[in-house]
């Protein structure tokens, strides 16, 4: 049977990682190389590479940054962030990339989707999904451009469009939770579980070991993503897969 | 020095970073007297399985990766390109392949309740001890496919429970199928890269 995955994310700027990492032995604490080396030695399944910088004059910055990361660090990578075409998908896939990520460009365009997964099969394209509740209509929205705007669509619905466009694998973020710490929003996993039968992670709300444990116990997700409680080393991945492991989930 | 046959698939940099990182003298190309002239070859392979066929014709390597098979030169198929080197596969109909070992490629079955493609890391189980498949006994290691290589328990060194046995390791005498990819499964995966270049350094182990 597969492992759950666990899956730290990183904010890259011009090459740099945004947010400093903060581990012990790590000289260069913005360079995404030595961070994702050491994340490998930790015991990551993957890691996902977020694109933050801003101007296109700029955009060739990442592919340089995988191309330089895939030399030194064997494990799936997955980039996503700015990604509108299928000659972008196809330069960061030879520079060592395995999966790409599209957000709002898919929303704007689903058959970026469709194409990409023609070109370069449905494994490769990951549909990321911003979700947040809506009280009033008792769903889940779907924001783009970095969660500042929302859109008409049902991420549910959406999620479903969207594996039918040809994504092979979903990358949810609850913008509810990301940031409190809170756990991972139990209810929206099981809510896409059910809806789709491609690959889930669920992204945002990650506080504490439970967190991870109550996600795989009680959801069908594939994979947890978290950033800043790996990377400021309130959690270590070692750590959180031990307990797992204690739990009775299929770790590698 | 291996070759790396590059023919336009999607992991063959992937794999010759991991060879580069291992300080494993490497090569990509597609030409016929280097193939021939190999130490050793890797074949990688993501995609379709026609595509590849179609790929490997229009590049006249068939008849050469055969031949290179005869001499005894240790083969590395990796994901397709294990899957290429059996007789036939039945994506999208029936297609022949190299026909270096003998069996077939046909899909994972969905109906076990399993997700197709098989993706993410699953666990090798070793079926007949070799030192090819040895490193990865109990391990994790990272798959990507919907289709697997049916083919007699002899030609199998390792497998992995999808709901059907896969085949993760296969090997007949100097040729040696990966359905992995061990250029992404980590420190495992690449201990299993320097397993295939210790073969190929003991050369009356290879060429027999």
């Amino acid at each position: 049977m597969l492992a759950k995955r666990i899956i730290p994310c990183l904010d890259v700027d011009h090459g740099r990682v945004k947010k400093g990492v903060n581990f012990v032995n790590l000289q260069d604490v913005g360079d995404p190389t030595a961070i994702a080396s050491a994340y490998q030695k930790q015991g990551a399944d993957e890691i996902v590479f977020l694109d933050i910088t801003a101007t296109n004059e700029h955009r060739k910055a990442i592919i340089e940054t995988i191309e330089k990361v895939a030399g030194q660090v064997f494990m799936p990578l997955t980039v996503g962030g700015g990604i509108h075409t299928v000659s972008d998908m196809m330069a960061l896939l030879k520079a060592g990339a395995d999966k790409i990520a599209v957000n709002s460009a898919a929303v704007d365009n689903p058959d970026l989707i469709t194409k990409g997964a023609e070109k370069f099969g449905r494994q490769c394209i990951v549909l990321a999904i911003d979700a947040k509740f809506n009280a009033d209509t008792n769903q889940y929205d779907v924001y783009v451009n970095g969660g500042r705007k929302k859109t008409t669509l049902n991420a549910i619905e959406w999620a479903k469009q969207g594996v039918g466009f040809g994504a092979g694998e979903l990358l949810v973020t609850s913008m509810d939770r990301d940031g409190t710490k809170s756990g991972y929003d139990l209810n929206l996993y099981q809510q896409l579980s059910r809806a789709v039968s491609v690959p889930i992670i669920a992204s945002g709300g990650c506080g504490q070991v439970s967190d991870f444990t109550n996600l795989f116990q009680q959801t069908t997700v594939d994979g947890a993503l978290a950033a800043s409680v790996f990377h400021f080393g309130e959690l270590k991945i070692s750590t959180v897969k031990d307990q797992l492991r204690k739990d009775g989930v299929i770790i590698r | 020095m291996i070759i790396v046959i590059d023919y336009d698939t999607g992991n063959t940099r992937n794999v010759k970073k991991a060879l580069d990182f291992l300080g494993v003298s490497n090569q990509l190309s597609a030409d016929p007297a280097k193939i021939l002239a190999a130490d050793g070859l890797i074949l990688p392979g993501v995609g379709a399985f026609s595509k590849a066929m179609d790929a490997l014709i229009s590049r006249g390597l068939v008849p050469v990766i055969q031949q290179a098979a005869r001499q005894g030169v240790p083969i590395l198929g990796i994901c397709l390109g294990m899957q290429l080197l059996f007789e036939r596969s039945f994506e999208f109909g029936q297609r022949p392949g190299l026909s270096i070992m003998n069996g077939q490629v046909v899909p994972i079955p969905d109906q076990l309740g399993v997700k197709v493609p098989h993706m993410g890391w699953d666990q090798n189980q070793v079926t007949r001890p070799d030192p090819i498949a040895d490193p990865f006994d109990q391990q994790f290691t990272y798959f990507v496919h919907s289709y697997y290589v049916e083919t007699g328990p002899e030609n199998i060194l390792a497998t992995v429970d999808y709901g059907v046995r896969l085949p993760s390791v296969v090997r007949r005498k100097n040729v040696i199928g990966i359905q992995f990819h061990p250029e992404k499964s980590g420190d495992v995966g690449l201990a299993g890269l320097t397993k295939f270049k210790e073969l190929i350094d003991h050369a009356d182990y290879s060429r027999n």
